[in-house]
């Protein structure tokens, strides 16, 4: 790189603007992607606590899907199926202990303005279920916005429940999430008038000779629907709605982000050809030129990339206990790949123009 | 030595063919210096740039230093002009980032030869002691005048010690007293280094200093006898 960096020194002002710009497009891309992994997370992280082969579920999405008793013992008897874990899912109000008397009235997950309560998604039957009735484990940050802490008392539909914290958030819809018992939850549905609701959803892990086609079948025949852990996620409301419109933002921002990139190396090798035609007229080599502009571009990338993901990094723990917002190897390290693989792509492009310079340009006068 | 031996060169124009060289035959003896001229369009130009190895004849040999150039592909031509052939262009064309230094090192350094880099930046420092820059090494083009980018472009022609120089109108850009110190350092080096020179002037005042004078007309390279030479306009 005996030339890119005399280059590179020589004109700093033209290499600091475009290592500024590849620096803000990462730092944009990168706060996207993190707000977009926060958004998911607060909308799916729950579920994907539930780590198990398969969901089933009795409608297109968790929050219309009610599980009779038949179709829970037709998963339950058949024989792909090891085990059934049922899963309750419920949205409504939970209230510190001293706000009972004053009566929450919200229904369904709808919080009463007047009230200190948190709206709540109640999960009964998971894995990270108290281990009694009459128990709460609730989010941290759930716990942090009740003002409750271990030991605590709070109501839900005017059942009593002691609090126990966890020690991580867990959210579903962009609600914190509280786990409960089986019974506790059932017993809330009862409240609730919906007495022949056996679980929300089914929790199965398959036996070794398991076929999806089976699955298939007994899906059909029992009106249920039958995914993965992670294809089940699109049966939460909130995140199919907003995931595809974050993730074609974060695609557009890479198309864009490999346009402006190009562009810019476009122009910066155009202005170098003159140079290009002068250097293969002595004898450089095609191959020589080439390496040297291509390591200029990387070096461009590699600052401006680097420094963005740096910045995304600080920024985003700053502000990842007020915001939705996750800092993680596919919010920072994957963009930040993806951003020099789609640079060095647009600088390739742009250095068409080395393979081409005529080194018969540089005889006589014009150049 | 040069040797240039029915060198035909022709070029697309339209539906036809324009034939740029015609049957060219120039042979330039190692220390010698042969001056070509002629008038605009004559095909000086292309018959250079077939000497260098840019443009291969449709017909005809060129052979450097006892290498049948016409035969190689661009990657052995490349490498030929790098290792044998010294090209003094007529604008400097020197590259705006480096050093005058700099601009002697970077075939160098492109070329990957890092082992001998200690010797290359003695014979560049050498050099640019020879065309009187010895002062100026770490100057970037923007500081040196014409008549010094000139010396640095001649200085980078001989690194590596070329066997044949070729010199494209080397003063075109000058004034008289420094194209006459221009010429007067191409020669004496050429004489110093015993390389084979061939140069293309405008300037008939210069053609007495060479030691074959030759002329070409459309295409067609003649020698000039010595006192034709002075005597000529073109």
């Amino acid at each position: 790189m005996f030339l890119a960096r005399r280059d590179m020194v020589f004109a700093r002002g033209r290499f600091t603007l475009i290592t500024a710009v590849v620096l803000l497009i990462t730092l944009l891309i990168g706060l996207l992607s993190g707000l977009t992994g926060g958004l998911a997370q607060q909308n799916i992280s729950a579920i994907q606590s539930l780590e198990r082969d398969r969901i089933v579920l009795a409608a297109e999405t968790y929050d219309e899907s009610q599980l009779t008793q038949d179709q829970v013992d037709a998963w339950e008897d058949a024989e792909a199926v090891a085990a059934v874990r049922e899963i309750g899912i419920l949205r409504f109000q939970i209230d510190p202990a001293d706000d009972a008397a004053a009566g929450s009235g919200a229904t369904d997950g709808e919080a009463d303005s007047g009230s200190a309560g948190l709206s709540a998604a109640i999960m009964g039957g998971t894995e990270d279920s108290p281990q009694r009735d009459g128990q709460v484990r609730l989010s941290a940050s759930a716990a942090e916005d009740l003002g409750v802490t271990d030991g605590d008392t709070v109501t839900v539909l005017g059942m009593n429940l002691t609090v126990n914290v966890l020690d991580e958030d867990r959210w579903y819809a962009h609600t914190p999430v509280a786990y409960v018992t089986g019974s506790d939850w059932q017993e809330m549905e009862t409240r609730l008038g919906r007495d022949d609701s056996v679980a929300t959803a089914l929790a199965i892990d398959l036996t070794d000779s398991a076929d999806q086609a089976e699955l298939d079948e007994l899906a059909t025949q029992t009106s249920t629907t039958v995914n993965g852990t992670v294809d089940s996620l699109m049966a939460i409301s909130s995140f199919r709605s907003e995931i595809g419109s974050l993730l074609l933002m974060v695609g557009m921002l890479f198309g864009i982000s490999a346009l402006v990139v190009g562009a810019f190396f476009t122009v910066w090798t155009m202005q170098r050809t003159g140079d290009v035609a002068v250097l293969k007229a002595l004898g450089a080599s095609t191959r020589s030129l080439l390496t040297d502009a291509l390591g200029q571009s990387l070096t461009v990338l590699a600052i401006g990339v680097g420094g963005g993901i740096l910045l995304t990094t600080g920024l985003g723990l700053s502000i990842a206990g007020v915001l939705p917002f996750v800092v993680s190897w596919y919010t920072t390290a994957l963009p930040a790949a993806l951003l020099i693989i789609l640079g060095l792509a647009g600088a390739a492009f742009a250095l068409r123009s080395v393979t081409k310079a005529d080194a018969l340009t540089a005889l006589g006068s014009a150049r | 030595m040069l040797s240039l031996t029915n060198i035909t060169l022709t070029f697309p124009d339209g539906d036809s063919r324009i034939t740029a060289v015609d049957d060219a035959t120039l042979e330039v003896a190692g220390g010698s210096v042969a001056g070509l001229t002629g008038p605009s369009g004559s095909g000086k130009s292309s018959l250079l740039a077939v000497a260098s190895t840019l443009v291969k004849p449709d017909s005809g040999t060129v052979s450097i230093a006892g290498v049948v150039a016409t035969g190689l592909n661009q990657k052995e031509s490349a490498q030929l002009r790098r290792e044998t052939i010294g090209i003094i262009f007529q604008q400097s064309n020197l590259v705006p980032s480096l050093t005058a230094r700099e601009q002697l090192l970077v075939m160098g350094e492109m070329d990957g030869k890092r082992s001998r880099r200690a010797a290359r930046q003695r014979e560049a420092d050498e050099l640019l002691d020879v065309v009187g820059l010895g002062s100026h090494r770490d100057a970037r083009p923007a500081a040196l005048s014409g008549g010094q980018r000139q010396r640095v472009n001649i200085a980078r022609a001989l690194m590596g010690s070329p066997s044949v120089l070729i010199v494209d109108e080397p003063t075109s850009a000058l004034d008289r007293a420094r194209s006459e110190e221009i010429i007067e350092l191409i020669v004496d080096l050429t004489r110093d280094r015993g390389t084979a020179t061939l140069l293309v002037t405008h300037d008939m005042e210069l053609m007495p200093r060479f030691d074959t004078t030759h002329q070409m007309v459309d295409g067609r390279l003649s020698l000039m006898p010595a006192t034709a030479a002075v005597g000529a306009g073109v």
